[in-house]
Parts: C-alpha cells; structure tokens; sequence
C-alpha cells in the first residue's frame, strides 16, 4: 500500500487548501445535528422516571465529555506522529486540538457540577469519575501553558508532544474509573451489554448531539490548525502565492 | 410554555448548562475565525514588508 497520500497531508499548502475545503463540509452538518439532537433532547424527549427533566442536562454534558476524551485522542496521536516522524502540520493539528479540548471538558464538568447539585446534593466530589476529568483539564491547560512558555517553535513542539503523550494514560483511566471503581457516578448507558439504558426517544437525541459536536470539533479544530499551519509558514513561497493577489488589488 | 421553561424545578440546572455549551460553541467559531484573519494579515504584512520570518 502507497503511503504517498499520508505524505502530502505532511505538505503546508496541501494540508490548508484540503482543510479549508472540508470545513464547510464537517460545519453545515455539524449545524443540523447538534439543532434536530438539542431539539430531540431538551424539547422532544419524555422526563427520566427518576431525575424528570434535570436529566436533559445529560445532552450537553455526554457528548462534551466524549468530545473532550476524543479531542485529547487526537490531540495525543497528532503530536505522537509529529514528534516520530517530524510532520509539523501534526503538531500544527495538536495545537489547534488543547484549547477546544479544554473547552470541552470545562463545560463537561460545570454541567456535571449542574447536575450533580440537584442529584447528588453536591456540586462536587472527589470522586475517580470527576477527579479523572478534572486531570485531563489540567493535561490541556498544561499542554498550552508549556507550548506558550516556549518561543522556539520546534522545541514547543516536542516539549508538548511529549506531554500530551504521558497525559493520554489518563484517557481510559477515565472511561473505565466509573467500573474500576466504585463511583457516585453512574456507570455507560448507551454502549453497554444489553443495548441502551434508555429508550429510543432519548438515546437517538443524544448520538445526534455526539455526532453533531464531533463534527464540530473538526471544523472547528480544522480552521485553527489552517492558521497555526500559516503563521508558522508565514515567510514560505507557498504563502506568498496565496496572498499575493489580494495583496494589490 | 411555562411549563416546559420550568423544567419541573430544574430551570435553574438544566438552563445555564444549556446556556454554557451553546456559549462555548459560539466562543470557538469566533476564536477559530478570529486566529485565522490574524494569520493571514500577518503573513501578508510580513511579505509586504519584505521581512523574511
């Protein structure tokens, strides 16, 4: 098998013009399905039995917390092939991936301290579940604090590699701490033995939203690497074709 | 309308948590945007002034 495609993503001015064409592509349904998802969920979906409509607060915490687990996912790989096989556009990716990431996983948990408020009786306990997502906050926070405690670029880059590597230990830590442990936090409900622990009127909302914030996640994280990828190439022939037509108009 | 705005007594819950991601969805499109336009002015001030990076 040819890995020649693999390569040319590793190319700057291949790299920003293919993103720049996917992004509408992962933002237009980004749009549609995190609108029918939130419709389906916070409007359409019956009451939990148990929790009534606190519950609805489950269609934005679960998939932020997936898209923050996710987000360090790739955040981790990204940097992992950068710093082996010294792809900088990787590590452009990387970079572009923390501060989304971190944006996800703090909503992940303040919606689960809102919920866990009116549930649990307390906005928080130091518990496997929520100890392990408050440490893959911190892993992103450090991530961009040591990237901007560094000036020369390629050093950030490995520095921070190698950071969000060590952090990813923390990733299945915090899927299978609800398991491993005994948590106040409840354990999955979609993808378990036996099907979902919901019926279909809420978990069909809920994978809608998951997509739908995954597709955002790209687009989103696709526009920033494009500008991370730009300002490092900013002096590069590539640049200078792309820019120079609006620069005398 | 009320009702459902109620959410039997989890308004105070179930609302800001809404209310926050809808935020941060909208927070990152306008930092994604905003780095993007500050990368390409400052290439584009850089080839104009002829400053190699």
């Amino acid at each position: 098998m040819s890995w020649a495609w693999f390569h040319r993503f590793g190319s700057p001015p291949y790299f920003y013009a293919v993103a720049g064409r996917l992004v509408p592509w992962l933002a237009w349904p980004a749009g549609l399905l995190i609108l029918a998802g939130l419709y389906g969920g916070v409007v359409m979906a019956p009451p939990d039995y148990q929790q009534s409509d606190a519950a609805r607060i489950m269609y934005v915490h679960v998939p932020a917390a997936y898209v923050g687990m996710m987000s360090y996912s790739v955040m981790a790989l990204a940097a992992a092939i950068g710093l082996v096989w010294r792809i900088k556009v990787c590590h452009a990716v990387a970079a572009a991936t923390a501060p989304i990431g971190a944006g996800f996983t703090a909503v992940c948990l303040v919606t689960g301290m809102l919920w866990g408020q009116p549930m649990w009786g307390t906005y928080w306990a130091w518990d496997p579940r929520l100890v392990s997502m408050l440490v893959l906050l911190f892993f992103f926070l450090g991530y961009v604090g040591l990237r901007g405690a560094i000036d020369d670029i390629s050093r950030a880059d490995r520095s921070s590699a190698v950071l969000a590597i060590v952090g990813f230990v923390n990733v299945p830590i915090i899927h299978f701490s609800v398991t491993w442990w005994n948590s106040i936090h409840q354990g999955p409900s979609i993808i378990r033995k036996g099907g979902p622990a919901m019926p279909a009127s809420m978990w069909v909302p809920l994978v809608l939203v998951i997509f739908g914030f995954t597709f955002y996640f790209y687009a989103v994280m696709l526009v920033r690497a494009r500008a991370e990828v730009l300002r490092r190439d900013r002096g590069g022939s590539w640049v200078r074709e792309l820019l120079a037509p609006e620069e005398n108009p | 309308m009320s009702d459902f705005l109620a959410m039997s007594g989890y308004a105070a819950y179930v609302w800001p948590s809404i209310g926050l991601t809808l935020a941060l969805l909208w927070l990152n499109i306008v930092q994604a945007r905003n780095a993007l336009e500050r990368a390409k002015s400052e290439a584009r001030r850089r080839l104009s002034g002829g400053d190699d990076a």
